[in-house]
C-alpha cells in the first residue's frame, strides 16, 4: 500500500495538570493550526471531565526525544550500579518518610 | 406567582429551552462528519452542553406549568407547532462555515442573556443561568476563533463564511424580539429586557466580523415566527428524526 501523505494539521503534544497541584503529565496529542486551537482541542479531548486545572500544548516538532538506539548508552549503565539509589543508610528515627 | 406570570414564565422557558435543544440537535448531526476528528469532538461537546442546558430549562418549564410534563415529554412528544425556538436554530446544518457562523451569532446573544439571567429574581432560573454561562463563554471563544480563521483564511473559506453570514443575518433579529409575556417577566425581574442587549451583541459580532475581513450584511427585513410556533419546513423533518424513538416505543428506557 502506498504511504498516504500526512495532510493533517500540525501535531501538538498535550500536558495536563491534575487538580491538587500534581505535576503536569503527558495526556496525548491533538492536531491544530495554531496554539489557541490546540489548547481548545486539548481541552475538548483531555480535560472535559475535571481531569485538569491547567493545560500545556507544545508543537510535537519542538520535542527532541531519545531514540531506541540510545537505550543502551543512555539507560543500561544504571542497571548494575545499585549504589546510585539512596538506600544504603538508615533513616534516623524521627525523620518522616 | 399569579397565573399570568406563571404562563409567561412557561413560554419563556420553552423558548430558551427549545433554542438550545434544536440547535444542540443540529450540532449533533456533525458527529462523525466534522472536517477533522478534533473538531468532531468539539462540536459534539458543544451539542451536549446545549442539550444539557435545554434539559434544565425544559424541566423547569414542565414543573412551572404543573401539567405533569417532564423535560422528556416536552422534548420528544410535542409537535413542531408547539416548539418555540427561533427559526435560525432549526435551519439545516449547512456547510461547516454556516454551522460556525450560526453558532457564533447565537452564542454571543446567549452569553449576554445568561449574564443578565444570573441576576434574575427566580432562584432556579438563576442557578441554571450560572451553570450555562461558564460553558457558553467557551462556546463564544470556540466559534469566535473559527469565525476569524474562516473569514481571514483561504479564498474559499472566506466566500463560504460570507455566504453563511448573508444567509443567517435576516434570522438573527428574532433573538431579540419581545412580546407581552417577556415584558411581564421583565417587570417581575425574572427575565432581562432584551432591547439593551442587542447593541452589545451587535458590537461584539461586528468586531469579530470585521477582524475576520468579512462584511456585516445590511440590516433589512427580519424573519420571525418561531417564538409563536410558525416554523420553517425544516423543523418537522428534524423532529421526525429526533423524536422517532419515543414516538415508536413510548416510554422506552435503556
Amino acid at each position: 500500500m502506498a504511504a498516504r501523505p500526512d495532510n493533517q494539521w500540525p501535531l501538538w503534544e498535550v500536558f495536563v495538570q491534575p487538580p491538587g497541584g500534581a505535576p503536569f503529565e503527558h495526556a496525548g496529542s491533538v492536531h491544530a493550526v495554531d496554539a489557541e486551537s490546540a489548547l481548545q482541542n486539548a481541552r475538548d479531548a483531555y480535560a472535559r471531565r475535571g481531569e485538569a486545572v491547567s493545560i500545556w500544548v507544545v508543537p510535537s516538532a519542538a520535542i527532541t526525544a531519545s531514540t531506541p538506539e540510545d537505550v543502551g548508552p543512555f539507560f543500561d549503565p544504571g542497571n548494575d550500579k545499585p549504589y546510585r539509589h539512596p538506600q544504603f543508610y538508615s533513616v534516623p528515627r524521627g525523620v518522616r518518610m | 406567582m399569579d397565573d399570568a406570570t406563571r404562563a409567561a414564565l412557561v413560554q419563556y422557558l420553552l423558548r430558551c429551552g427549545d433554542d438550545r435543544l434544536v440547535l444542540g440537535h443540529r450540532l449533533s448531526e456533525w458527529c462523525g462528519h466534522a472536517p477533522i476528528l478534533e473538531e468532531d469532538i468539539a462540536l459534539a461537546n458543544l451539542a451536549l452542553d446545549l442539550i444539557g442546558h435545554a434539559t434544565l430549562l425544559l424541566k423547569l418549564a414542565g414543573e412551572t406549568e404543573g401539567a405533569g410534563r417532564d423535560e422528556d415529554a416536552l422534548a420528544y412528544l410535542r409537535e413542531a407547532i408547539d416548539f418555540r425556538n427561533i427559526l435560525m436554530a432549526e435551519l439545516p446544518k449547512g456547510d461547516f462555515a454556516f454551522t460556525i457562523m450560526r453558532q457564533f451569532l447565537f452564542s454571543v446573544a446567549s452569553l449576554y442573556q445568561l449574564e443578565a439571567l444570573v441576576r434574575s429574581t427566580h432562584a432556579e432560573l438563576r442557578s441554571i443561568a450560572t451553570k450555562a454561562l461558564k460553558e457558553t463563554r467557551y462556546h463564544v471563544r470556540h466559534a469566535g476563533e473559527w469565525a476569524l480563521k474562516l473569514g481571514d483564511g483561504t479564498e474559499e473559506s472566506h466566500a463560504r463564511a460570507q455566504a453563511a453570514l448573508d444567509a443567517l443575518w435576516r434570522f438573527a433579529g428574532e433573538m431579540f424580539l419581545m412580546d407581552e409575556a417577556d415584558e411581564r417577566l421583565v417587570r417581575a425581574g425574572i427575565a432581562p429586557d432584551l432591547a439593551p442587549l442587542e447593541p452589545k451583541w451587535r458590537a461584539q459580532v461586528t468586531d469579530v466580523i470585521e477582524r475576520a475581513t468579512l462584511s456585516v450584511p445590511a440590516s433589512g427585513y427580519m424573519q420571525r415566527g418561531g417564538r409563536v410556533g410558525r416554523h420553517t419546513e425544516h423543523l418537522g423533518h428534524m423532529l421526525s428524526e429526533m423524536q422517532i424513538l419515543q414516538r415508536s416505543y413510548p416510554g422506552a428506557i435503556w
